[in-house]
């Protein structure tokens, strides 16, 4: 029996406002509790709330960037549940009228094909504040401070048929709100996260089999682990001749599966309507086309000037293009150093791989893009061979001076006037008739013994392409 | 539609309001009679009138995104029943 999986991601992203969605107080991670929560986002009587004018100009650019509908009008609602983390007694959100309807995000899969996923909806609401519930014996503490924090759910059409698409799904929309700048896309801290529906159906049907929900994936590989664990799940359920119940589940790294969360009473009972506190929304077309006209440059659209401006690779462009910060480094270093093949080399290569070991981002890199133009120039340029480069790259790292004058320090310049290495060449032949006779008899290994004398000699800094030349000549 | 009284007892607990079972009888009847009444409202058609919002023409009105809130936290858990370490104190909520 064929298997399809079938999955749709819900994913929350917090928006980069200084304030809050309804209020005036600090939307800002990490303060102490409730010192961020006002009279409005505490629900005290006779408040009302007034609309962050930042947070539409938000939702707009992300629909714009998805070539979605935006809702002339929309309308926000209020879902009502009861909760201590939220204080009216509900959550207002938007729900029959969303901002953005209907976009479409493509993604790239590993064997190389991309894939068009739709975006359903994208709407704003309000975060909730936090429950502590390990602080007190018998006693739950509340923290309202993210409480009212603005949030953009973004909801997907259930396109994507596996782990795999539901991650590079992520990955993209992670991606592109970083671009937009709507979204710190700090998963750890939770301001992007995101529930999995998942259901499988026999290869053939058309309908779709009972769903199950995934709830508060703070990760991408915790999206794929979870993904992959409830798809064969439900398949052993449905093979066994059992039945998938729909259900919100919770997954668990530790152990690595999937378990049935036990449902707050009735919550799916939510009783939407619209918030009387709130007028309908409009926007005009001249002020959606006003944010249209201030849209960065979006991956896709970096990704294809990369590859013509630059003569690179897909895979290069795309990696690229994912971060925008590093797009910017590489554009920097690839236009000073007029080298964009060795740019992109040292910053998918050398650069990636110190920052992942000393776990920095490219934006905090002890080697600045002036700098690593400045050394791909001396590679270019013939002073430094690959390996003298990665000494230089490394003592930049550390902040010993400036790649020129760690050059000059260690008296790092590859040595490729043929006369000089010609001279080396004859030196190291004349000490050692005894390989040569080997070599001359047909010891063809030998040869790699005069190439490290000459280099040992020159102290590695003849130029190792000249040193082969100049040997076979000689021999 | 009518409602039982069944009904109104998981509304009023959906709401967290304390109803006695000899009440749910009596608010059944009267808000049955409020729905029927919409019902008549229902019956016109009004597909092509833009539900109103608001008496006047006026849509959101928007604030710049400012902080303007400053930290009044002792005030307002002046006014609340139990607190600690910073924290409102609630009984406990099992997940």
């Amino acid at each position: 029996m064929m298997w399809e999986a079938v999955v749709g991601l819900e994913i929350h992203a917090q928006l980069a406002t200084r304030s809050k969605i309804f209020s005036g107080a600090p939307a800002a991670a990490g303060a102490e509790p409730n010192r961020q929560a006002c009279a409005i986002d505490l629900a005290l009587p006779g408040v009302l709330p007034v609309l962050n004018a930042e947070v539409l100009r938000m939702a707009v650019m992300f629909g714009l960037a998805t070539n979605a509908e935006i809702a002339s009008r929309s309308v926000f609602a209020r879902k009502n549940y009861f909760y201590p983390d939220l204080p009216k007694g509900y959550q207002i959100s938007q729900y029959e009228l969303p901002v953005v309807k209907r976009g479409v995000v493509e993604i790239a899969l590993d064997d190389g094909p991309t894939k068009r996923i739709g975006i359903a909806r994208a709407h704003l609401e309000e975060d909730a504040g936090k429950s502590v519930h390990d602080a007190f014996p018998g006693e739950t503490g509340v923290d309202l401070n993210r409480a009212g924090v603005p949030l953009l759910e973004i909801v997907s059409e259930p396109d994507m048929n596996s782990a795999g698409e539901a991650m590079a799904y992520m990955r993209t929309i992670h991606s592109l709100v970083r671009y937009l700048g709507i979204c710190d896309g700090n998963m750890e801290a939770g301001s992007f996260r995101c529930d999995a529906n998942v259901s499988v159906r026999r290869s053939g049907e058309t309908a779709l089999g009972t769903r199950t929900e995934i709830k508060n994936l703070n990760s991408f590989r915790f999206v794929g682990r979870a993904i992959t664990y409830e798809i064969e799940r439900q398949i052993e359920t449905l093979a066994g001749n059992g039945t998938v119940v729909q259900e919100t589940r919770l997954y668990d790294a530790v152990a690595d599966e999937t378990r049935a969360m036990r449902d707050k009473e009735e919550a799916n009972d939510y009783r939407y309507f619209p918030d009387p506190d709130l007028l309908p929304v409009e926007l005009s077309p001249e002020y959606i086309e006003r944010i249209r006209a201030e849209l960065p440059e979006l991956p896709d659209v970096k990704r294809q000037r990369f590859r013509s401006e630059y003569a690179l690779g897909e895979n290069d462009a795309r990696r690229l293009t994912a971060i925008r910060e590093i797009a910017d480094y590489f554009e920097a270093v690839a236009n000073a150093s007029r080298q964009p093949r060795l740019a992109a080399n040292w910053v998918t290569g050398d650069l990636a791989a110190a920052l992942h070991r000393a776990n920095i981002e490219i934006t905090h890199s002890p080697v600045g893009p002036e700098e690593l133009a400045t050394l791909i120039v001396r590679i270019a340029d013939g002073t430094l061979s690959g390996k003298m480069a990665k000494e230089v790259f490394e003592s930049v790292w550390r902040r010993e001076g400036d790649p020129d004058s760690v050059i000059a320090k260690r008296g790092l310049v590859q040595i490729s006037n043929p006369a000089a290495i010609e001279d080396f060449v004859d030196q190291i032949i004349a000490a050692h008739p005894e390989q040569v006779e080997q070599f001359r008899t047909g010891k063809e290994k030998v040869f790699g013994f005069f190439v490290g004398q000459v280099m040992k000699l020159t102290r590695g800094q003849a130029n190792p392409e000249q040193v082969n030349q100049a040997l076979r000549r000689k021999l | 539609m009518a409602l039982e009284p069944g009904g109104i007892l998981h509304i009023a607990h959906l709401a967290r309001l304390h109803l006695l079972e000899d009440d749910a009888e009596r608010y059944a009847g009267e808000l049955s009679a409020i729905l029927a009444f919409i019902e008549q409202m229902n019956a016109v058609d009004t597909g092509g009138v833009t539900p109103m919002a608001h008496p006047f023409e006026m849509t959101q009105p928007l604030r710049a995104d400012i902080v303007t809130e400053q930290d009044r936290r002792e005030e307002y858990q002046a006014n609340a029943p139990a607190v600690r370490d910073g924290l409102y104190v609630v009984p406990k909520v099992i997940e």
